[in-house]
């Protein structure tokens, strides 16, 4: 049942956004992970980020891809909650909390031990658009527990403008997306977050024209 | 449909597959030299053709959703490309909202309204939805982007679509949309061929190096030749007419083509997008239709309509 209603909310809503009224292309797009478990991080503008993501994988593995998403936004209503958890299939983390009691990754652990495909925004909330924001380190925290696990970097550009923070209605801008070569969990966490900032950052000039 | 409407369309379809063919046996001969670009762009050639073709044959209502899409798609690629401000949000959004309606008053061929909406109602719209926001910074930098972009790729464009809808026989429209489409593709393929093989003098070096005026001269020529051949066959005009038409596409469409690279070259890109592969994006296909569409329309209507 859920992998019916994810299905349909690629195909009914994610695809007529993503694809008809705004029109994506993408680089690289065979550097995605095909099977699970994987990673993917992407920088967060927008809503549509995860719609724009979901249309990256084929259909047959749509249903493998989960987004982390935070609780305290997407469960504090019933039908919102309803509707991330079933329809959109997000791992709520509870942000905030008190790591001792509760481990506010377990849900992303188990996804990755189901063999799971996992979005990750590590910048945690939406940010000003076309800037990036510090990462944060729940990404190095889960990776050191699957080092063996690819971690794909995926550069949205244009989302942010199409619809941002506190907008509603999506205007129709040409977005482009570009998938990085995937990288592993390194054993120092300032040294992985700083390298995949830089890789964003490289991401990032290459979208708005300039020398890297 | 007429029997010069599929003549029309064989030998476009025709042109194609010796294009492809062409291109096939020349890879074989060459193999060490790099054909992408080259086959990129037939390829693309053939879609704009199936399309192009598709937007003159089926019904009305069909045909003219084919053409706001063509001006949805232009005013998407220009929007991406030029900056806009975060709070103009709602205006951009009904600056997309007068593509349909613009193409609507020309499904119920309103011709006064669809003359004035834009240019008017529009204009003078646009920017009252943004002065509700209330932001003033770079205000009118910001408005007179919007209204070019609404103007080239909304209004200009349509009336290629207006075409279809002349009164006259049913093939009369599309014989037009050829007419105009065709001399102005040609003209471009004209005055490249013609500036790359005896071009010396440059016209505008800082806006397009690769202009020279043999080349325009050259392709003007061919276009208005062209223009003479085909004006008898295709539209009401005489033959006189038909040489002036000539004239008057084959300079505008030089001028469309520049006007656009202008644009580029103040944005700082080479192609305004990625939609068409080998040709750039929809705005570099079209940017010599701009100025011929509504020029060839008004004249040919002061004319004969």
């Amino acid at each position: 049942m859920n992998r019916l209603l994810r299905l349909l909310f690629v195909v009914l809503i994610a695809y007529p956004v993503v694809l008809a009224w705004l029109g994506v292309s993408v680089a690289n797009r065979k550097r995605l992970p095909i099977k699970g478990p994987g990673i993917i991080i992407a920088n967060h503008n927008s809503h549509l980020d995860l719609l724009t993501l979901l249309t990256l994988f084929p259909l047959s593995k749509v249903h493998l891809v989960h987004p982390a998403a935070a609780a305290d936004y997407f469960l504090k209503n019933g039908w919102i909650a309803w509707f991330a958890t079933r329809v959109v299939g997000i791992i709520p983390v509870v942000r905030g909390g008190d790591p001792k009691q509760s481990n506010p990754l377990a849900g992303c652990i188990q996804a990755l031990q189901e063999g799971k495909i996992l979005i990750l925004f590590p910048e945690g909330t939406r940010g000003e658009p076309e800037r990036l924001s510090e990462f944060k380190s729940g990404l190095w925290y889960l990776c050191q527990k699957f080092p063996e696990v690819p971690v794909t970097p995926v550069f949205m550009h244009g989302l942010g403008r199409a619809m941002g923070k506190g907008q509603w209605i999506p205007v129709p801008f040409f977005i482009d997306v570009y998938v990085d070569e995937p990288v592993y969990c390194h054993a120092d966490k300032a040294v992985f977050i700083s390298d995949l900032k830089q890789r964003f950052e490289v991401l990032q000039n290459n979208a708005q024209g300039r020398e890297s | 449909m007429s029997p010069i409407l599929i003549r029309a369309l064989v030998i476009m379809f025709g042109l194609l597959i010796v294009a492809s063919i062409t291109i096939r046996v020349m890879s074989l001969c060459s193999p060490e030299r790099d054909w992408t670009e080259l086959r990129q762009r037939i390829n693309t050639w053939w879609w704009i053709v199936i399309v192009f073709a598709l937007a003159i044959t089926t019904p009305r209502a069909i045909s003219l959703t084919i053409f706001a899409i063509i001006s949805f798609l232009a005013l998407k690629e220009y929007l991406t490309l030029i900056p806009t401000r975060r709070t103009d949000h709602m205006p951009l959004l009904w600056a997309y909202i007068a593509i349909p309606i613009q193409y609507y008053w020309i499904g119920i061929e309103w011709y006064s309204m669809f003359l004035v909406f834009i240019p008017v109602y529009v204009f003078l719209f646009l920017p009252m939805r943004m002065v509700l926001i209330g932001n003033n910074k770079d205000f009118l930098h910001s408005a007179s982007m919007l209204h070019w972009g609404v103007m080239t790729t909304v209004f200009a464009i349509s009336h290629v679509a207006y075409l279809t809808v002349l009164p006259g026989k049913p093939e009369t429209g599309p014989l037009l949309v050829i007419f105009l489409v065709v001399l102005t593709e040609c003209n471009d393929i004209a005055q490249y061929l013609w500036g790359k093989s005896f071009g010396r003098i440059k016209v505008i070096p800082k806006v397009s190096p690769n202009k020279t005026l043999e080349g325009l001269v050259g392709g003007v020529m061919t276009t208005m030749f062209l223009a003479w051949l085909l004006g008898g066959v295709l539209t009401p005009l005489s033959g006189w007419e038909s040489v002036l038409i000539g004239l008057l596409i084959g300079v505008t469409g030089f001028i469309g083509d520049v006007v656009m690279s202008a644009v580029k070259r103040d944005i700082g890109v080479k192609d305004s997008g990625k939609l068409l592969p080998g040709h750039g994006g929809i705005l570099d296909r079209l940017d010599s239709l701009i100025y011929t569409a509504p020029l060839f329309f008004h004249v040919l209507y002061y004319l004969h309509y």
